[in-house]
């Protein structure tokens, strides 16, 4: 504490040691540490055990087999931050391709299809916030009938899987750019666009820091006269758009619109949202610890594909990581409550 | 005086839960003066202050900012023109930083990106101008909470501000935090903001304040200059002294067992909580009616708590009948015969949807865990024969108890506890808020009550109450039990000045 006891006002900066400004005011960054140390701990282990497993043709990858994951963490984060979730982005994904290849197949110009993926998303995400926001549904259950609306209009639009042979969307993903094993795709490229777009607004943004401040407490925010109505819905529709983008990419990544993709996915978002530091009770979390919580998501998947047992071991490994980061995260907020 | 007042509250009157919270209340502040409001549970404070700050709509009644009537709908809009509130719970955001919290809402902005250099030199600003020095980017929860209150202060002054209205802002500080307080409140005091200093310790009013109004029941008692109000004349404005209708309990209950042979009940040694009541003793004896005495802030409520097992005392240790107790929760209390009924009537006792019956016989269900539930038809047995024991009135156990009077409430509070045949009742101003007819039929309870052996506390902030209904009265204030009386022996003027009394004087 730095009460001065003079009587006259002091004028002199704050004597702060330098750690302190590194490190103290950046209390809110120790989660998402932890998150990248588990990432390289994880591929020092798995290259420990495996001999070839960092290799530019796996990290490459990781990157593009994942990038539809990081699009939606993205949007799963700005909803956490307040304090809500979306438990529809999995089936809105899996609508808006199926959307996408219905059209295609049907004649609509490439361009026009992708324009349309985007604001379809946002719009499920509209649904779910004014759910949220002025009928005062929990987001938990009014996201679930978003996820129930999506799912079924799948089925609705294509009982079976629609092929997509469109070279424009599937280009994004084929089309390979790099060299020496390194390789980037056009679907990465859009990712980490999106994640350097909301980092962006989450950080430099009145709206981006009235999602913390609604995370926060609603109701201070709302004293302080911020908009925090808007800013409540406004996070759905974030993560309706990035659901909206994050179909695109899948779309691109499996050459298909099917409606059974992407179930579960939402769950993946949340786990690797929440392996990155963001607090499940709001306020605090940055678009960085995500992207390191989709990779270590992807080590994993890729590291069990390595040992050849059976892709559910990936769930078990996210299941136990998932406790564990949870566990610490209510050890954190217990001890800062505390002060 | 020349000077106009910067803010007014004319004629307010709201009504709020059936009762007249405010009652043609007029209200002012003049530029550069502290004012404190005062008055006791339920006299109107936190209302008035409300609807000056835009969080509540008064029923009737205006509010003018520098003479012309204003209608704020939140808080924000209040904000916007001038008058700002810092809150004992302080309504800022701990996850964010400092400077954030100083600026945000009006944040400086550079190409539509928040300029984060221009938004930690203004927030510094802010900070230096009020003498506070703390680096504006550590997140705000890491400060102690005098410094949250400073940083709070620091964002209303970095508007135009006219009004601030600090509601109970020392009662977490240490004496040195008090003092860095007041220096901040008599630095903006000289910059023309009228500052409303609401707080219930009476040292603080005479310290810093120059101005008092008193409120009391939702009604206006008067407006004082500091220095022409003593300070037993103010404590006697805020308690109020009733006509004699009250007299109407001819005479004191004696106490069921003589002195001699009595027995205590509850023993306390040096029982207390940090920043809540220090280490008291105290006796309770069997059949004795304990009447407490004191401000409120004084202690008065929180050692009901310790003793009922609400809060846990940090020193000390009780003995009730002779056992050793440490109770973690009011469960432990209750099973050791200690029974309480909150201040908070409506909102730690009565569950309004439920019927009288239900209300009853909720705390006797819960002693006995829910699987062995009472039959429906003890229930009604119960239930009929507490409520003609006690008279509650409309004799109905089905009617939803939210719809009975105060005082048909209290009584149904009352029938709650004493199904649980307790050995010491704990009542915390059971007759505030209710009629006096009603009033004097609880009182006559509680005093019948005793003579079959139960041992009663009863808390009260009404003097003549207190002495008319206590065997043996306790005074508590800044925290402690300053004295135990004889209420034969002593008079309301007494009594007054004891409670009143300057704590070294």
């Amino acid at each position: 504490m730095t009460i001065t006891h003079e009587t006259e006002p002091t004028t002199t900066a704050p004597v702060i040691p330098a750690w302190r400004r590194v490190v103290g005011s950046r209390v809110s960054w120790m989660p998402v540490l932890a998150a990248v140390a588990l990432l390289l701990i994880m591929f020092a282990a798995a290259q420990a055990y495996f001999g070839r497993f960092i290799t530019p043709g796996v990290i490459s990858s990781l990157f593009v087999d994942n990038a539809y994951l990081i699009v939606l963490a993205v949007g799963m984060t700005f909803v956490i931050i307040t304090g809500g979730i979306d438990l529809s982005v999995g089936a809105v994904m899996a609508f808006t391709g199926v959307l996408a290849a219905f059209l295609l197949t049907n004649g609509v110009p490439t361009a026009l299809v992708v324009t349309i993926m985007i604001p379809t998303g946002a719009l499920f995400g509209l649904l779910i916030g004014i759910l949220v926001q002025y009928f005062d549904v929990q987001p938990f259950i009014a996201s679930l009938v978003g996820m129930f609306l999506a799912r079924g209009l799948c089925y609705v639009l294509a009982p079976r899987a629609i092929k997509v042979s469109d070279v424009g969307v599937l280009g994004l993903q084929s089309t390979k750019i790099g060299g020496g094993g390194w390789y980037i795709t056009a679907t990465v490229i859009i990712a980490l666009a999106v994640v350097i777009i909301g980092a962006w607004v989450l950080g430099y943004t009145r709206f981006g820091r009235t999602v913390y401040a609604v995370g926060g407490s609603e109701q201070s925010a709302r004293l302080m006269g911020l908009a925090v109505a808007r800013t409540k819905v406004l996070v759905y529709v974030v993560s309706g758009a990035c659901a909206g983008i994050a179909g695109l990419l899948f779309t691109a990544y499996t050459a298909a619109g099917y409606s059974l993709n992407g179930i579960g996915t939402e769950l993946d978002t949340i786990a690797a949202v929440v392996i990155g530091g963001t607090l499940l009770t709001g306020g605090s979390g940055y678009l960085v610890g995500s992207l390191a919580g989709v990779l270590v998501y992807g080590v994993i998947k890729t590291a069990i594909s390595f040992l050849g047992v059976d892709q559910s071991w990936t769930r078990i490994t996210i299941g136990i990581l998932l406790l564990a980061f949870v566990v610490v995260q209510r050890l954190i907020v217990a001890r800062a409550n505390r002060r | 005086m020349d000077v106009s007042p910067v803010v007014e509250v004319v004629a307010a009157r709201l009504r709020y839960a059936g009762d007249l919270a405010l009652d043609g209340v007029d209200f002012r502040m003049f530029p550069g003066e502290v004012h404190s409001l005062m008055g006791e549970n339920g006299a109107g404070k936190s209302t008035l202050i409300k609807a000056l700050t835009g969080a509540i709509r008064l029923d009737s009644g205006t509010v003018l900012l520098e003479g012309k009537v204003v209608n704020f709908a939140t808080p924000a809009a209040a904000q916007r023109v001038g008058i700002s509130t810092v809150y004992q719970e302080i309504d800022l955001l701990p996850n964010l930083s400092v400077a954030e919290n100083i600026m945000l809402g009006r944040e400086p902005r550079k190409l539509g990106a928040i300029d984060w250099a221009a938004m930690r030199a203004s927030a510094s600003a802010a900070l230096e101008a009020l003498g506070i020095t703390i680096d504006p980017r550590s997140p705000l929860g890491s400060h102690s909470l005098a410094i949250q209150q400073l940083v709070a202060i620091a964002r209303a002054i970095s508007t135009d501000l006219k009004v601030l209205v600090l509601d109970e802002p020392t009662s977490s500080l240490d004496q040195d935090e008090v003092a860095e307080l007041f220096r901040v409140i008599r630095e903006l005091k000289t910059r023309g903001v009228a500052i409303l200093f609401v707080s219930h310790f009476l040292e603080q009013v005479y310290e810093i304040c120059d101005r008092i109004t008193v409120l009391r029941n939702g009604q206006l008692v008067g407006e004082y200059l500091t220095t022409e109000l003593l300070r037993i004349d103010l404590v006697q404005k805020m308690l109020g002294r009733e006509s004699s209708e009250l007299d109407v309990l001819e005479s004191r209950s004696t106490p069921a067992v003589s002195p001699l042979g009595r027995q205590s009940i509850v023993s306390a040694r040096g029982i207390g909580k940090r920043g809540k009541l220090r280490p008291t003793d105290l006796e309770v004896y069997e059949g004795e009616l304990l009447g407490v005495a004191g401000l409120l802030g004084s202690g008065r409520t929180e050692l009901a708590r310790l003793l009922a097992g609400i809060d846990r005392a940090d020193t000390g240790e009780l003995m009730v009948g002779g056992n050793r107790e440490h109770f973690h929760e009011p469960r432990q209390a209750l099973r050791a015969g200690i029974a309480y009924s909150s201040e908070s009537r409506k909102t730690e006792g009565i569950i309004g949807e439920l019927s009288v019956r239900e209300n009853i016989t909720l705390a006797l269900q819960a002693e006995r865990g829910w699987v062995r539930r009472i039959p429906r038809a003890r229930q009604a047995e119960l239930s009929a024969s507490w409520i003609e024991a006690l008279d509650i009135r409309p004799a109905d156990p089905e009617r939803p108890a939210g719809v009975l009077s105060g005082g048909n409430q209290q009584k149904v509070l009352l029938a709650r506890l004493l199904a649980l045949s307790p050995r010491l009742l704990i009542l915390d101003e059971p007759t505030r808020g209710i009629d006096v007819g009603a009033k004097v039929e609880i009182q006559r309870l509680i005093a019948d009550l005793a003579t079959t052996g139960v041992a009663v506390v009863f808390i009260s902030a009404e003097l003549e109450e207190v002495l008319r209904v206590g065997h043996r009265i306790i005074v508590l204030r800044d925290r402690e039990i300053v004295a135990t009386l004889d209420p034969d022996s002593v008079t309301f003027e007494i009594l007054l000045a004891i409670v009143a009394k300057a704590s070294g004087e």
